[in-house]
Parts: structure tokens; C-alpha cells; sequence
């Protein structure tokens, strides 16, 4: 069990390092954050003052080095635009991509799942090949499409929603839907052919066989063994909550990571994007450390060979 | 005395070229007491039987036909009459013990739903009894089993908890399909005595599924050969091995390895089964019959009751017998 998690988390922190790396490589490779910064017509002797000052005029490996001896004591750097800790700013923004995204984790969820389990259970009727239409749908328009239509639709014609911003709870409904859709179309998707397979399996015939009624079939014998599955997908979602809402934000101007991190990487400011990588990757591994456990708690077979291996 | 009869059972899937009939008219019939052996190769339909007489084939099946619990027709019955049925006068065990159990729930726990379905047992009560129940199938440490999950249990155990599910509900017919197919020859032998022992105990009827002529011999009162769909012959087990009557019993009889006979290859019958969408006209077997005569081809033979209880679906075997 304890030999089981180490080597997780031995994995997780090289999953962690190597996006840390390859970030820093092509942020520096690809453009010179002095230039950026200061603007092209900056007198050459305030750029160099700048690159002395950012260390920029080291060579790369030093530059690496040093970043990482910054890391082991606590430091994540500073922001080359504001001038303030690097990870402060992120963590300022955080609040408003939590406020969308997880209410569009609740959305995909709760619409999702169900749907899938419904369609599933009318596998083959109008109300499956509907319902996988709207999934289909769902994830196959892209999320900028979806946002201006939505916008053009409920802000520009209806005038019932406004059309960007953070001011209110109404401007979180648009993001929210756009968020929440393909999510939802995936997880309908996937969660109906979970079910499907589990309602093949010969257990479910011998719950059927010994007079369990079918409600109880689905929801005793059928759900807990297509949760097991569905949770990995789940998972993959929590893991991309800080990431996925790039697109979203900006065709909202939402005030989030997601704009943070477009704004950050066109100024090459180093620091700020190598700090919200670190959140996406850090969120990705201990969401698929989450649904390790989780697996632990939902399979028994899972849990009794991990009990043999520790 | 409790008994099943099935009456012109006919069973057709949807298929993309319209449906297929895969059950053809099918009676057949078991009372306390006795084993009904239920022979035949794969497709044949022999578990698709059984499985639609407990309305367990799901919606793409179009069953028709009378099946018949004590005068009961279960085709006519509504659903939640069904449930009371299944697990509880009729019970199922199946082939695969390791999948046939819920790999999420535990032995115990799956025992009991049985018990709380059909004998209204609870708490304490239910875990003695299904204590109890594994104890009677010969689980050994009964009770430290119950919290076992089904991974944990070898495949034979698992059959003995099938077994004792089956049990629960004090069933007056089992239905055992293919219970020994998946396991290892040795624990095959424990099952079947397992089996015969309860059926023997309970006067329970019941109904044994199965490819393998050997446990038909071992264990059955009665055996139906099937094919394609069809019954072709009805006898006592003696008389079934003794002088069958039908060119594919025959068949069946001959090409099983012998222990007495030096023998260096085996005999199998030439030719093979029509797949069910393609039957011909006349007898199924007619094409791969030694035997088969013109009007073999063009007129299906029906299986006619006899005095000696030994019936058989064949023109030229019926004549012969006569």
C-alpha cells in the first residue's frame, strides 16, 4: 500500500518537473521577454539594464539552476510586468476561475451522468438517439462557437444576459453553460457505454435470475460497477479545471487564470506562466491521485492486491 | 408436486434482415423430483430456453409460446409476479461463477439480498441462515466468508455461493445451465454430486443444461436432445443411451472418445449446423444425416408422444421404432 503511493508520487513529481522544464525552455527559446516588456524601441542600454536585472543575460543552464534553487526555498519568482511575486498574482485570480469552473464541473456531472444512465436504460428508443445527439453536439462545437452564439443570442439580441465581465452572479451563467457543455456531452456519452457494458455482464442476469426488481438492479448491481470507470473520466476533468477555461475566458473577458495565462505567455513573462503550470499540472496529478484512492474505495479487487503488494 | 412445462416455445432475435428464429417450437417438462438433461451443441438453444421461460431474454427477444408453473402461464404474468418467481419457486445457477457473482458486493451481503427477497429475512436471522446455506453447499469457514468478495473465492467456491444464492429463496426448480463448464474437472465431479444431493433432499425438479453427454449421464432422469432450435429426441436416460433413436443422438454417442476401444481418432459428424437464419425446409439434420430420405428434406418431423416415453423428431428413426 505505502510502496503503491510512493511510486505514485514519484511519478507525480516527474510528471510535475518535466512541464516545469519544457515550459522554461520554450518561453526562453521563443522570445525575449526584455524586448517584449520594454518594447522594441527601448534604448538598448535600459534592455540590458532590464536583462541584468532579470538575470536574462546568463546562459540558459545557469538560468535554469538559479530558478530552481529559487523554488527549493519557497520562491516562485516575480512577475517581470508587475513586479510582484509571481505567485500572489495567480493566486488573486484563482477565486474567479473556481467560480466558474466548478459550477461547470457540477453541470457536466449532474447532466452528464444521468443522461448517459438514461439513455443507456432506453438503449436503441428515440430518447437514447436524441439524448446521444445532444452529446454529439455537445462536444463536437467548439467552446469559442458556442460562447458567441450564446453571447449573440442572450446579450446582444435578448439583452437577458450580459455579455462579459465579472461584476455580477449573471455574468457567471453564460461561461458556466459553455463550460458545463461538452464536458457534459462526454460524460453522457461515456457514461452510457459504461452502463451498457456493466448490463451485459452475467451478474446482472443473475440479479435479474434471482427476482431482484429492476430499479434495484440498476441502481445496487449496475451503478457502483460503472462508477468505477466513469470516475476516471471524472477525474480527468477535476485535473483540467484550472487549464480549460483558456478559450472561455477570453471570449467572456473573464477575469481568470485562463486570461492570466494568455496575457502571460505573450509578454513572455516567465514567472506567471511557470506559475499556473504548476497549478495545472499539480491539480492534474492530485486529481489522479484522488481517484486512486478512489478506485481503492470503489473496487474491492483493486483494494485487496494493493493490500498484497504493501 | 410442483411442475414446468413449456409448451411451442418459440423464440426470434431481431437481426438487420428481419428476425431469426432461434427457438422452433419447443415442449419440454420437469416435475419435482426429477432431472431434466437438456443436450446439444452450441446454438442449439438450449440455455436460450430456459432463459426465456424466466423472461430473462430482454426486449429484442420476441417470445411466444406457453410456459406453464402449475397451470400458471409466466408469459402472461406481469413483471413484479415474475420477481416473486425468479430466485424464489424457480432459482438459476450459470456457467461462469466468477462473473456470474457482483464483483463489488460481498458474498454475504449478495446472499442475503436473496434472503431478504423472498423469505422476508433480516439482520441477525438473515446471517444465520446464510451461514447456514454456505455451510450446506460445503464452503469451508462459512462465516469468515460472507465478508469475502467473489475475487477472493476460487471459481469452484464461488459456484458452491451461486449455489447456495440459488438455495435461498428455497426454490422448487433449479435451473443449472452449463454449471460445471467453467471449472476444473475435479471440482466439475463435487459440483454435480453437490447438485444431485440437493435436488435428492429437497425434492426439487430440475433442469441441466448442458453440452457434455457425460454429466447428462451422471446426473439426469430425462434427457432432450436438441438442434437447431428444436427438440429431436425425449427419452429416459437409460433409453436415450442405450438405443437412441435419432441420427444426431447417434451421432452424438459415437463420436465421444471411447476408454474401451482403441480408437485413433475421433468421429465427428461430417458437415455442420446450419446457421439459424438458413434452415433448410425438412429436417434441420437432414443435410449431415447418413440416413436422411427425399421426404427428410421437404417435411419437418415432429416429436409425437409414445407409449414408451421415448420420442423422437425423426421419420426414419419413428419408423423404425414402431
Amino acid at each position: 500500500m505505502i510502496r503503491f503511493f510512493a511510486s505514485k508520487l514519484l511519478r507525480a513529481f516527474a510528471t510535475i518537473l518535466f512541464v516545469v522544464t519544457f515550459a522554461f525552455l520554450v518561453l526562453r527559446v521563443s522570445g525575449d521577454p526584455a524586448l517584449l516588456i520594454m518594447g522594441a524601441e527601448a534604448p538598448p542600454d535600459a534592455i540590458a539594464a532590464f536583462r541584468a536585472a532579470w538575470g536574462l543575460d546568463e546562459p540558459l543552464w545557469r538560468q535554469y539552476l538559479s530558478y530552481f534553487a529559487a523554488i527549493a526555498n519557497g520562491d516562485l519568482g516575480y512577475s517581470m510586468r508587475d513586479r510582484r511575486p509571481a505567485l500572489g498574482l495567480v493566486l488573486d485570480r484563482l477565486p474567479d476561475t473556481l467560480r466558474l469552473m466548478l459550477p461547470a464541473l457540477a453541470v457536466k456531472i449532474l447532466i452528464g451522468v444521468p443522461a448517459g444512465i438514461y439513455a443507456a436504460l432506453h438503449r436503441d428508443t428515440w430518447i437514447d438517439r436524441t439524448t446521444m445527439a445532444f452529446s454529439v453536439l455537445g462536444y463536437s462545437v467548439p467552446n469559442f462557437v458556442l460562447g458567441l452564439m450564446l453571447v449573440l443570442l442572450f446579450a446582444v439580441n435578448l439583452r437577458w444576459l450580459p455579455s462579459g465581465g465579472a461584476e455580477t452572479w449573471l455574468h457567471t451563467i453564460l461561461p458556466i453553460v459553455v463550460l458545463g457543455t461538452a464536458g457534459a456531452g462526454i460524460l453522457a456519452r461515456f457514461t452510457r457505454s459504461t452502463m451498457l457494458e456493466i448490463l451485459g455482464q452475467p451478474y446482472i442476469r443473475t440479479a435479474t435470475a434471482k427476482g431482484v426488481p429492476w430499479f434495484r438492479v440498476v441502481s445496487w448491481h449496475a451503478l457502483p460497477n460503472a462508477a468505477i470507470p466513469t470516475v476516471t473520466v471524472i477525474g480527468f476533468m477535476i485535473g483540467s479545471l484550472i487549464a480549460g477555461a483558456v478559450v472561455t475566458e477570453s471570449v467572456f473577458s473573464w477575469p481568470g487564470i485562463g486570461r492570466q495565462l494568455v496575457v502571460a505567455v505573450a509578454n513572455r513573462d516567465v514567472a506567471v506562466v511557470q506559475v499556473i503550470l504548476l497549478f495545472v499540472a499539480g491539480s492534474m496529478v492530485v486529481s489522479n491521485l484522488a481517484v486512486d484512492f478512489l478506485y481503492g474505495w470503489l473496487d474491492p479487487r483493486v483494494r485487496t492486491t494493493r493490500g498484497k503488494e504493501g | 408436486m410442483s411442475r414446468l412445462d413449456i409448451v411451442d416455445l418459440r423464440v426470434a432475435f431481431d437481426a438487420p434482415g428481419g428476425p431469426v428464429e432461434v427457438l422452433r417450437g419447443i415442449d419440454l417438462s420437469v416435475t419435482a423430483g426429477r432431472t431434466l438433461g437438456v443436450v446439444g451443441e452450441s446454438g442449439c438453444g438450449k440455455s436460450v430456453t430456459m432463459l426465456a421461460a424466466m423472461r430473462l431474454l430482454g426486449r429484442r427477444a420476441h417470445v411466444t409460446g406457453r410456459v406453464r408453473l402449475d397451470g400458471l402461464d409466466m408469459l402472461a404474468l406481469p413483471e413484479t409476479e415474475m420477481e416473486r418467481i425468479r430466485g424464489g419457486r424457480i432459482a438459476m445457477i450459470f456457467q461462469d461463477p466468477m462473473s456470474s457473482l457482483n464483483p463489488v458486493h460481498r458474498i454475504g451481503t449478495q446472499l442475503r439480498e436473496t434472503l431478504a427477497l423472498h423469505r422476508d429475512l433480516s439482520g441477525g436471522a438473515a446471517a444465520a441462515e446464510a451461514v447456514r446455506l454456505l455451510d450446506r453447499v460445503g464452503i469451508p469457514a462459512a462465516r469468515s466468508r460472507m465478508s469475502d468478495y467473489p475475487h477472493q473465492l476460487s471459481g469452484g467456491m464461488n459456484q458452491r455461493a451461486m449455489i447456495a444464492m440459488a438455495l435461498a429463496g428455497e426454490p422448487e426448480i433449479l435451473i443449472a445451465d452449463e454449471p460445471t463448464t467453467a471449472l476444473d474437472v475435479t471440482i466439475q465431479a463435487q459440483i454435480l454430486d453437490l447438485l444431485r444431493d440437493l435436488q435428492a433432499e429437497r425434492r426439487m425438479a430440475m433442469v441441466l443444461i448442458t453440452h457434455d453427454l457425460g454429466v447428462i449421464a451422471e446426473t439426469a432422469d430425462d434427457v432432450a436432445v436438441m438442434y437447431c432450435g428444436r427438440v429431436v429426441e425425449h427419452a429416459p436416460v437409460e433409453r436415450l443411451f442405450a438405443s437412441p433413436r435419432h441420427p444426431y443422438t447417434r451421432g452424438l454417442l459415437a463420436s465421444l472418445p471411447r476408454m474401451d476401444a482403441r480408437e485413433t481418432s475421433l468421429r465427428p459428424i461430417p458437415g455442420s449446423v446450419p446457421p439459424a437464419g438458413a434452415l433448410p425446409m425438412g429436417c434441420a439434420f437432414a443435410p449431415r444425416c447418413g440416413a436422411a430420405e427425399p421426404g427428410c428434406h421437404a417435411i419437418m418431423p415432429l416429436l409425437a408422444p409414445r407409449a414408451d416415453r421415448h420420442e423422437v423428431a425423426c421419420h426414419v428413426g419413428a419408423r423404425a421404432a414402431a
